[in-house]
């Protein structure tokens, strides 16, 4: 493999060229119908450097993210497709690796994923056959040497820029930059972490992260959350696993009156952003909100990240298909 | 399996289920994770613990249960030898190898067998001179 290779995606592109990215995420729908998904990507096409596709998220099901990325590329946006390792064993993800290839993924996202204890289908059974270790180094057997975990051969290698997910919040605190050292070495470029409303804590795991010589091997986007009350704030902080609300933030929230509290979950993620531009090592932000995504595009604006760069050579990526403007 | 296996199976069994919690998948790796069965994890991780861990350190699918990585994490830190070992990126589960003895395993060398496509010199190590031009760049 060569050190020099060309970036595989505009999201690689980006990063590689020392710029700050924009990801994030896409709404995801509930039926059969295309237009949903490129609706939704249409509002984002221009705006953002790449969107993700969850898979199942928080497991529940929704339209599956290989048929979201490939409508999101149809509607000129470079989709990030995610596969967790809840709903399929091995032989499944690695079907769906390629097949995510094939319709156009040139960023795939790779992770454990929610017990479905989490969903709406708790009496499901867990797969978890491997971990997201095990599948980001399979991603990068099936890219880099061409043949599947059991070593049998491709006939054509898939091409994508390969993603991780960090949570620098949860315990054990002083493991997470080893266990981010582990996901580089099991092959993750780029990592997308939990949601950050704790700045000191993200700056301590970038610190760390960059002694142990991983900022130079892979890149981190931080997520930022809109908040739109003080009430959705507690339920992150209540019933969402593995999400960290200091006690200051949430009374920020709480001190606003009620008809002004979603203006003010909008300045905290203003500010979030401001700050993360500016924390040494941070390659980009992910933006996250719930019902709706006008409210990251205002961020995208009012935080001064428009007008996104233009890669030259990823169009023709997307141009491939028929549908694309 | 022949007689002197199913005693070995009984042994372990009779050892590690009260010490360890074991779950006998027959490919241990206890020193590598602070003496805490990793099989114990919900989500059967090898690897470290998910994003979900709870503030308080318990797990998110039982949060009466104190995370079984954080309990590794520790327990590995009181490790006189292996200490640094629960950073060693582990294969994938040989399903096959479930209640099976890992110590007979360990002997003849099954418990160390890993798929082909399993390369050790994929991933990061490969490109480490491909790396990011800078970080923290600006739009």
């Amino acid at each position: 493999m060569s050190p020099k290779a060309a970036p595989r995606s505009r999201l690689e592109w980006i990063l590689r060229s020392g710029r700050f990215a924009v990801t994030a995420e896409m709404q995801p729908t509930n039926g059969a119908d295309p237009e949903e998904v490129r609706r939704f990507a249409g509002g984002l096409r221009g705006k953002v450097d790449a969107a993700n596709c969850t898979d199942n998220p928080a497991a529940h099901p929704h339209l599956s993210a290989l048929a979201a990325g490939a409508f999101v590329a149809q509607a000129g946006v470079e989709p990030i497709v995610q596969l967790a390792c809840r709903d399929r064993n091995r032989l499944a993800l690695q079907a769906d690796l390629l097949g995510a290839a094939a319709l156009g993924a040139r960023n795939v996202l790779l992770l454990t994923g929610d017990d479905v204890s989490a969903g709406d289908h708790p009496e499901a059974r867990p797969i978890f056959d491997i971990d997201s270790m095990h599948l980001l180094r399979i991603a990068r057997v099936l890219r880099d040497e061409g043949k599947y975990l059991s070593g049998r051969a491709l006939t054509a290698r898939p091409s994508f820029f390969i993603g991780a997910v960090e949570n620098p919040f949860a315990p054990p605190h002083d493991f997470r930059p080893a266990r981010l050292a582990k996901k580089v070495e099991a092959g993750a470029e780029f990592v997308q972490t939990q949601l950050c409303f704790n700045l000191p804590r993200m700056g301590e795991f970038m610190k760390r992260s960059r002694d142990l010589g991983l900022l130079e091997r892979v890149f981190v986007l931080v997520s930022v959350y809109v908040a739109r009350s003080a009430r959705a704030m507690r339920y992150l902080r209540d019933v969402v696993p593995g999400i960290d609300v200091p006690d200051d933030v949430l009374a920020r929230l709480e001190k606003a009156p009620p008809g002004h509290q979603a203006e003010e979950g909008f300045r905290l993620a203003l500010e979030t952003v401001g700050a993360l531009r500016e924390m040494p090592g941070v390659s980009g932000v992910h933006l996250i909100s719930i019902k709706g995504q006008d409210s990251i595009l205002r961020l995208i604006e009012d935080a001064g990240l428009l007008p996104r760069p233009q890669a030259a050579g990823f169009e023709s990526a997307l141009s491939a298909w028929p549908d694309a403007g | 399996m022949n007689v002197f296996h199913a005693a070995l199976v009984a042994i372990e069994k009779a050892v590690k289920i009260p010490l360890f919690g074991c779950r006998m998948c027959g490919q241990c790796i206890l020193h590598e994770t602070g003496l805490v069965c990793p099989m114990n994890c919900p989500k059967n991780l090898r690897n470290g613990p998910c994003g979900g861990v709870l503030v308080d350190g318990h797990c998110e699918v039982r949060p009466q249960m104190r995370c079984v990585w954080v309990r590794a994490y520790e327990g590995s830190l009181r490790l006189p030898l292996w200490k640094d070992h629960i950073e060693h990126l582990q294969p994938p589960v040989d399903w096959r190898l479930q209640g099976t003895s890992s110590w007979a395993n360990l002997a003849s060398g099954r418990d160390r067998q890993v798929p082909a496509g399993w390369a050790a010199d994929a991933g990061a190590a490969a490109d480490g001179s491909e790396a990011p031009s800078e970080t923290g760049g600006r739009a």
